[in-house]
């Protein structure tokens, strides 16, 4: 069959605008395809990965799904609180080898403000079990130090010893500032790709110390303001924190400390296995996720029909170089397999060129992905599946170029080596 | 030589084409074409004529082996081809029979180079024929095109350069290229004018002399008849033209034959 390779090659070349249409067409649907698949696995794999060494999440009665986005994602607000005294239980637990307390509630130019303290950043996992990196200064020592994630840094240009105003709620305009106490900025997070880098990060005594003399969430009238060095003369434990991470001495314990927190008599209170809550959470946003997938093979499919389409349509104004080709020596068997070569050609090339654009692609928008999302996008090979989804294109190329292969066939039985045009 | 006599026994040797009881018909008692006996010896110069609708067309596809006739024997170097498969017949032609037709009869999007040894792509023995003579399809091509009184960067050019005047000579290089023992030619000359005519035809006997081929040529064009060693017409050998075309449904007959 070699002879017909080279000829549906020459033959292609000579009707090179719409070879090149129908080539660049399935290109654009295989580059689609893949995009689409590379996103939702990256996505995916990013956003699994956006907690990892952590055992337990808790927090005060909620869902699961909440839970995850107040404490983790850091997105929306808690309903409640976690008491102190029950965090302090959970840390003398005897399967709890580690906690870190999580408060939440402030924010900074729309950035929000998280209160911790040094177990954070030795115990805090990303990724493959990657811990926290200080990229420049240190961690925070003092009660006004904070210590802010990367895209924080260069999104508002902050460097070492900025002084920066906290304020209070959320919301990226917040009338109620915290300005009588300003933090410094003592160290800067190397980039994680997960919520971190979007956070402020200071101390549980430096969240007390900005609320003091405030009640119900605004400055108590009629008190006077508590001055900075007034606040550091306090003894500055939190009566409450938002949620709680915690690592224990044996995975094997898991489920029994999640039973007996979620059944824990002082207060209402919610454990969740932060990789069974992430899985679901995920599965929540898969629906969008199949829709693309299913769009983008609805696009593969147009492409192959437009495909199916010239090669059909060339077909009538090709009887001509069917009967010589025929005349020459050429076998109806040669004619289809001329015909299956064409459509093998145009997918595989289509595919091929489909492959380069998305690579190509990814190049370009991998810095901006990263510098933008703090996602970084990863320039893997295909994976098994994604040589899998070409395979099924080319396929059903193959099986589309039947038809045409077939007419053709019949065709040139028919005709023999008349010249009908 | 055309033989119509009983003595075909004595010329068996000579003889490259024979038809016997040779019957063909496109639908049912409509017979096309009926021939009880033809005789062609080798490396004769065959002048077939007949207007259209004579079966002349018919008749090349039966010697091709593109059609198969219902009834009678088309005996091929020897071989009978209504005894071979339709692959086989396929693969029969593609050894031993070049073709050259009207017009257009190239490939467009092959150089001139690759239409004239297209036909070794599909043909083993014509490659083999090559080798025997210790010689290339290229160096054959490059031959063909010089005895054929082409200049020779006409090899590389793409094929809509040429005038039809060198198509035609293109064709039939490709028609003899790797030595099929038999040449057909339909109506090869009549997009040429006179001169043109005499000339490829000249150059046409020479080279298949050189390549001592048998020629059978088939026209409508009586002024060219005296320039071959034979003449046949299909119109008196053709008994089912002869009683066709006397009869009213001539058109019709024109139709099927196409």
């Amino acid at each position: 069959m070699m002879p017909t390779l080279k000829l549906a090659w020459q033959s292609l070349l000579n009707r090179r605008i719409t070879a090149l249409l129908t080539v660049l067409a399935i290109a654009i649907s295989v580059t689609l395809l893949l995009g689409v698949e590379k996103i939702r696995t990256e996505t995916k794999r990013s956003f699994l990965s956006t907690l990892s060494g952590t055992d337990l999440v808790i927090g005060a009665r909620t869902g699961p799904v909440q839970l995850m986005l107040y404490s983790v994602f850091r997105m929306g607000n808690a309903t409640n609180n976690i008491d102190w005294k029950s965090y302090q239980h959970l840390q003398q637990h005897p399967l709890v080898k580690w906690t870190i307390p999580l408060s939440l509630g402030d924010s900074h130019q729309g950035f929000r403000v998280l209160g911790t303290d040094q177990s954070y950043f030795t115990h805090y996992q990303y990724g493959d079990h990657q811990p926290l990196k200080i990229k420049q200064g240190k961690v925070f020592t003092d009660i006004f130090d904070a210590v802010i994630g990367a895209d924080v840094a260069k999104k508002l240009g902050y460097s070492l010893d900025e002084s920066i105003v906290l304020a209070h709620g959320a919301g990226k305009t917040s009338f109620m500032k915290h300005s009588d106490k300003p933090f410094t900025v003592v160290g800067i997070l190397a980039p994680t790709g997960t919520p971190v880098d979007q956070t402020i990060h200071v101390s549980l005594a430096g969240i007390e110390a900005i609320h003091l003399g405030w009640e119900n969430g605004v400055p108590a009238m009629g008190k006077p303001r508590v001055s900075t060095n007034q606040a550091r003369q306090q003894t500055l434990e939190p009566k409450t924190i938002t949620a709680a991470l915690v690592g224990l001495k044996s995975k094997v314990a898991t489920f029994r400390l999640q039973r007996e927190i979620n059944e824990y008599k002082d207060e209402p209170l919610t454990a969740v296995l932060p990789g069974v809550a992430l899985a679901e959470l995920w599965s929540l946003l898969s629906v969008a996720e199949h829709a693309l997938l299913i769009i983008s093979a609805f696009v593969v499919a147009t492409g192959l029909i437009g495909m199916l389409t010239s090669i059909l349509m060339s077909l009538n104004e090709r009887r001509r170089e069917m009967a010589i080709l025929r005349s020459v020596g050429a076998r109806p068997v040669h004619i289809f397999s001329l015909m299956m070569t064409e459509a093998g050609l145009l997918a595989t090339i289509g595919c091929l060129l489909g492959v380069s654009l998305l690579y190509l692609l990814m190049l370009i928008t991998q810095p901006i992905i990263s510098n933008y999302y703090g996602v970084a996008l990863a320039i893997t090979p295909l994976t098994h599946y994604e040589w899998l989804l070409i395979l099924v294109i080319i396929s059903s190329a193959l099986i589309m170029g039947l038809i045409p292969a077939w007419r053709a066939y019949k065709n040139s039985l028919a005709d023999g080596m008349t010249i009908r045009v | 030589m055309l033989r119509l006599s009983k003595r075909k026994q004595t010329m068996m040797s000579d003889a490259i084409i024979q038809l016997q009881a040779l019957q063909f018909a496109w639908k049912p008692n409509q017979p096309v074409l009926h021939i009880d006996e033809l005789t062609i010896n080798k490396r004769h110069k065959m002048f077939i004529k007949g207007p259209s609708g004579c079966g002349k067309t018919t008749l090349l596809a039966l010697l091709g082996g593109i059609l198969k006739p219902q009834q009678g024997q088309i005996t091929l170097l020897g071989q009978d081809l209504t005894q071979l498969t339709d692959s086989q017949r396929d693969h029969f032609r593609s050894e031993h029979i070049g073709f050259i037709f009207q017009m257009f009869n190239l490939l467009p999007y092959l150089s001139v180079l690759d239409n004239i040894t297209l036909p070794c792509r599909f043909s083993q023995k014509r490659q083999q024929r090559i080798k025997d003579k210790q010689s290339t399809p290229q160096a054959e091509a490059k031959q063909l095109v010089a005895t054929l009184g082409l200049p020779e960067n006409v090899l590389s050019k793409p094929v809509t350069e040429l005038s039809i005047g060198q198509q035609q000579r293109v064709a039939a290089a490709r028609a003899l290229i790797g030595g099929p023992e038999i040449i057909i030619a339909d109506e090869p000359t009549s997009a040429l004018d006179y001169d043109a005519r005499k000339s490829f035809l000249s150059l046409l006997f020479e080279v298949c002399d050189a390549h001592q081929a048998t020629l059978l040529f088939v026209s409508h064009d009586p002024t060219l008849e005296t320039l071959f060693d034979n003449t046949l017409s299909l119109m008196d050998i053709n008994k089912a033209a002869s009683h066709h075309l006397s009869g009213q449904d001539n058109i019709h007959l024109l139709k099927e034959v196409g």
